[in-house]
């Protein structure tokens, strides 16, 4: 089943659930689609006859700061294990109103996943079991993979964010 | 982080996780768990002796092609790795239950293997040999005399070990049945590795995806019927044998040529070039100062760690460093189903359901 397929087969069964697809670099299948339909969207993937996403094999989150109302990016990878298929699937959210529903109650590997996505990046998942921290203290008040923290130790003077290759400055373009 | 805070961070994981520590038969468990206090919070990759496998997200990012000497010498290397991960899994499982003889056997066997990697490249845990576009360096005269020694000298050890438990009835009555887990309920869980096959599915990224040409090799992939203990120890056991002939087939076949792919922008010139040519400097000198090209792109790459899908998502907006990177820990992801599989069991086969699942704190917490 090619990429073009699966997305027919999501238009088809779900038609206008997707808001964005692309087939990413490493050629795999990347959809967008909002929080108010990712819960579904997944059942979907996941019970589909046809498709049969049947495993949730990483979920974890990303920070596009510059980004204004889509700060927050939700990433799950799913994985269909009879035919070899991969798909990633996109969800955008707004720094203030992090909140997206749980998808413990569909795949039970998602608890911990998604409490390490909450302890990193402060997103937060309606409807889970225990939305705790998991590797940082308990009493940790930032959620330190946000990308409001310098690179370098603050304090130092000798460096900052252009010699990692970030602010203004370009590098050479990749040919 | 203080050690207090540590044990009251352990609690709020999992209520019953923290009795673990109680332990006193599990000498591995016991240096793991002194390991992560010890590291103060510091967030380590992985402790598994494993290699290059951010180099591989990343050549598929810039997509290089890795010549077939390099990638037949990755497999030799990580199939060392797996066979000295699951050689200590299982004869802990053993000393858990009372037999430390095998334990001494293969810990010595296990030692031949960080040996090689000695040899290798001058660490015995922590493999770093693998570069971007291949190896560091060729294998040396020594590795290859010690990898040919170990390649005779060590199945007739290995099935002397396997005679000590395999049918042993001690064994067999203390591990049938203990910390099992189905089918649907491992996939659920998101198990991979030996701890998914031990349950019966037959899922392997070694197969399913091929890396590093493990298309061209002959192995089978072994699978357990109950997910027990006892299951996960054969499905290691007659994974070491596997691991055995894909490296003797990746020896024999080792392809001549060179170690690393021809690629100036990543890969770093010899120092004696260094030191002598203007070309060389210069891609010395970019390289070092992180001076070369990343395409912009996203990219999931896994391979087949010891434990299971060892994953890895690169975000890269073209700087310097990855944007995102995001790792896929088999080990932090099966873990979670540890409390339902000892629910109702008694302590001393919630140990060995532990030793069996082979969580490695390292891998646990990066």
């Amino acid at each position: 089943m090619t990429s073009e397929l699966i997305h027919a087969r999501i238009e088809q069964q779900r038609p206008g659930i997707l808001s964005g697809s692309e087939v990413a670099y490493d050629g795999m299948l990347t959809v967008e689609t909002t929080r108010e339909h990712i819960y579904d969207f997944l059942k979907f993937l996941r019970d589909d006859e046809e498709l049969q996403f049947n495993f949730l094999t990483t979920l974890c989150a990303v920070h596009y700061p510059e980004d204004p109302g889509r700060e927050l990016a939700m990433v799950y990878h799913l994985h269909n294990w009879r035919q070899n298929l991969r798909i990633r699937v996109k969800v955008f959210l707004p720094v203030e109103d992090p909140h997206i529903p749980t998808v413990t109650t569909l795949w039970l590997t998602a608890n911990w996943m998604e409490r390490e996505t909450y302890d990193f990046y402060g997103v937060i998942f309606d409807g889970h079991p225990k939305l705790t921290r998991i590797l940082n203290v308990d009493d940790m008040d930032v959620f330190p993979l946000r990308k409001e923290y310098k690179l370098e130790d603050g304090t130092r003077t000798d460096k900052d964010d252009r010699f990692f290759g970030r602010d203004g400055h370009e590098g050479r373009e990749f040919d | 982080m203080q050690v207090q805070s540590y044990f009251s961070q352990l609690d709020s994981i999992d209520g019953e996780l923290a009795t673990l520590n109680l332990g006193p038969t599990h000498p591995a468990t016991h240096g793991i768990f002194q390991n992560v206090l010890k590291m103060n919070g510091e967030r380590i990759v992985s402790a598994e002796p494993t290699i290059g496998y951010i180099h591989r997200a990343f050549e598929k990012l810039a997509r290089i092609e890795v010549p077939k000497r390099a990638q037949y010498m990755r497999v030799i290397v990580m199939e060392l790795a797996r066979i000295a991960d699951h050689l200590i899994c299982n004869s802990v499982i053993g000393v858990d239950t009372g037999a430390l003889t095998g334990f001494t056997y293969m810990f010595q066997e296990r030692e031949r293997i960080y040996e090689m990697y000695e040899e290798l490249c001058g660490t015995r845990l922590t493999t770093n040999v693998g570069r971007i576009g291949g190896l560091e360096r060729d294998f040396s005269p020594t590795f290859h005399k010690k990898l040919k020694t170990f390649l005779k000298t060590f199945p007739p050890k290995f099935e002397e070990f396997n005679n000590l438990l395999e049918r042993n009835r001690i064994f067999m009555d203390r591990t049938i049945g203990a910390g099992p887990i189905g089918a649907e309920r491992a996939m659920s869980y998101g198990f991979t590795g030996p701890n998914l096959r031990a349950a019966g599915i037959d899922y392997d990224v070694r197969v399913m995806q091929p890396y590093s040409s493990y298309e061209d090799f002959d192995f089978i992939i072994p699978v357990g019927t109950q997910g027990d203990t006892y299951d996960r120890f054969m499905v290691r056991q007659e994974e070491i044998r596997q691991s055995l002939r894909i490296i003797n087939q990746a020896y024999d076949n080792l392809p001549p040529g060179d170690y690393h792919a021809d690629v100036p922008d990543y890969y770093l010139p010899p120092k004696d070039d260094v030191y002598t040519k203007m070309e060389a400097l210069i891609y010395h000198f970019k390289i070092v100062m992180g001076e070369v090209p990343v395409p912009k792109g996203e990219v999931y790459h896994a391979v087949e760690g010891g434990n299971g899908e060892l994953g890895f998502y690169l975000i890269s907006d073209g700087g310097r460093q990855p944007y995102r990177l995001h790792f896929r820990r088999p080990c932090f992801i099966y873990y979670q189903a540890y409390p339902e599989m000892v629910k109702g069991s008694m302590l001393s086969d919630a140990i060995l359901t532990m030793s069996s699942m082979n969580v490695i704190a390292g891998e646990l917490d990066a």
